[in-house]
């Protein structure tokens, strides 16, 4: 795991089969039965097509960097946690999701990087879905 | 149906301290209001319609109304963020036109920094649905803006120091500025040294943080005449949300592109004929994308046009937020918008610092900026002009 902080999210009935999903190293996103759309953030219908016939499938947690800054220091619970990096990524399937770039030295992280999926679990059971690149994974 | 030059802004008012200790968030609201209202030489008991957004305490209107003891037939509590002062202004222009209300007040009231809220937004989060999916990696809203910038560099080259002299064109206008809350002027040196706070933004990059408050009264042209204040017409009004489209997120392009072309096109008018431009400013990014999205300069040439004192008043390309902006004079309640309308009307009054009036303003432009820049925003546009 990497060292940022984890969070009690709350999860709903759109939401629950991706957190859940998450617990078992896997990215689940729900993909558009009628007009093929991966759709992100997880909700109960496509904001594509307005369809409400979706199905959960497994993502390949491959991407790239999009953009990022580095954050020198963060508010709250983050505030000793800088420099962290905070990115959105293109996972392949095509949606550009927020995460942290994690496992990398902060300068060394540039847009177009290849990344893979971390999934970020604490000894508490929370769990983030993060990001590393992919040479060092 | 169009709103060009059926609604008048006939009076505006900025508070003019930075700090105010010991005030509720309710008081100074009611302070801006009397303000406004004393401007435009008209009192509480005139006023039929009422406009605040989230900074406003408690049912927003509704409780307003009772605190302010106001006799109201029209309200709105559209909370866009900082655009929402702007977006005000449109709808309280729409109702006015379709006979609904005459006088119309504006409030915003907040006190970020007396309170030890700091830099963010004072936006309503709670349980809505990107929450669990955007809020838990760190993301300050200074790191939000810095990935626009660091997307709009990779795409076009800008730089550093082209953002930076955004700052300094405002700093030269604040100087100007005996309320504002940073007097002094910078070199893009200066802001290329101060300090990273989410990198590549500076922490000269990045707005002020200031209690403090404006208002705006909005009339009909039947109300206007009766005026012997010079009442500014509302030309032209543009809106548009942005948000990340299903994961298709564009960092380098705002809701300006939507919103700038509507309101052009309501007052009949295209960006050549803008003589000055109140943009907001939370961040230098945000003049930067805002600027090319309205059409000031081609998509990716921001960079230039800002460089070498484009944007500096009265000689500037276009002489921009005069009164210092939000990097420099005032953000109050960390969203500042109704204080980009204020500075537009003083120009188009001939009433801005002397050192900083441009010389026959005929048209001027205001832009708000609300929420997360290019990825979940309103944003909104709003041509005025000296008459009709």
């Amino acid at each position: 795991m990497s060292f940022l902080p984890l969070a009690d999210v709350e999860m709903n009935n759109e939401t629950q089969p991706f957190w859940d999903a998450l617990h078992n190293n896997t990215l689940l996103l729900p993909r558009c039965t009628s007009c093929a759309s991966v759709v992100w953030y997880p909700r109960a219908h496509c904001p594509v097509c307005f369809s409400t016939e979706l199905e959960w499938e497994e993502m390949s947690g491959r991407g790239t960097i999009y953009s990022y800054s580095i954050v020198a220091k963060g508010n709250g619970r983050w505030k000793e946690s800088g420099p962290y990096v905070v990115a959105y990524i293109e996972l392949s399937e095509g949606p550009r999701i927020l995460t942290n770039i994690v496992n990398v030295t902060p300068s060394e992280v540039h847009i177009n990087m290849p990344v893979t999926a971390v999934f970020d679990t604490g000894d508490d059971g929370r769990v983030l879905l993060r990001f590393t690149s992919v040479s060092t994974s | 149906m169009s709103v060009r030059g059926k609604a008048f802004i006939a009076g505006a008012y900025e508070h003019p301290l930075r700090t105010i200790p010991n005030k509720t968030v309710q008081q100074v609201h009611a302070e801006v209001a009397a303000g406004a209202l004393a401007d435009a030489g008209l009192s509480f008991s005139d006023v039929d319609a009422y406009f605040c957004a989230g900074d406003a305490p408690g049912f927003g209107a509704l409780s307003m109304a009772e605190y302010l003891g106001l006799q109201l037939t029209h309200i709105d509590n559209t909370e866009t963020g900082g655009s929402s002062y702007l977006l005000h202004v449109q709808h309280a222009a729409e109702a006015i036109a379709a006979g609904h209300c005459h006088v119309a007040l504006i409030t915003l009231a907040g006190l970020p920094r007396s309170s030890g809220a700091g830099i963010g937004g004072a936006g309503r989060f709670g349980s809505a649905p990107e929450v669990p999916f955007e809020n838990f990696f760190g993301l300050s809203i200074v790191a939000g803006y810095a990935m626009a910038a660091r997307r709009h560099m990779y795409e076009f080259g800008t730089t550093s120091a082209q953002l930076a002299e955004i700052k300094v064109a405002a700093a030269s206008h604040a100087q100007h500025n005996p309320n504002a809350f940073l007097q002094n002027t910078v070199t893009v040196e200066e802001v290329l040294q101060s300090k990273m706070v989410a990198d590549p933004l500076h922490m000269l990059d990045c707005c002020v943080v200031t209690d403090g408050g404006g208002a705006l009264v909005v009339v009909s042209p039947e109300v206007a005449r009766k005026l012997s204040r010079h009442s500014v017409p509302v030309l032209g009004t543009g809106f548009a949300v942005k948000h990340v489209n299903n994961g298709r997120i564009d960092l380098t392009h705002t809701g300006a592109v939507v919103s700038g072309p509507r309101a052009f096109t309501e007052a009949g008018l295209s960006p050549g004929d803008i003589r000055y431009a109140s943009i907001y400013d939370s961040f230098t990014i945000t003049v930067l994308t805002t600027l090319e999205d309205l059409g000031f300069c081609e998509k990716g040439k921001g960079g230039e046009f800002v460089s070498g004192g484009g944007l500096q008043a009265p000689f500037g390309k276009l002489p921009f937020n005069t009164d210092g902006g939000g990097l420099c004079n005032n953000h109050p309640s960390n969203r500042g918008g109704i204080t980009k309308v204020i500075e537009a009307v003083r120009q188009l009054r001939n009433e801005a610092h002397p050192a900083v009036q441009v010389p026959n303003c005929q048209f001027a432009l205001a832009h708000g900026t609300g929420g997360n820049l290019a990825t979940r925003m309103g944003s909104a546009t709003l041509i005025l002009g000296q008459e009709v």
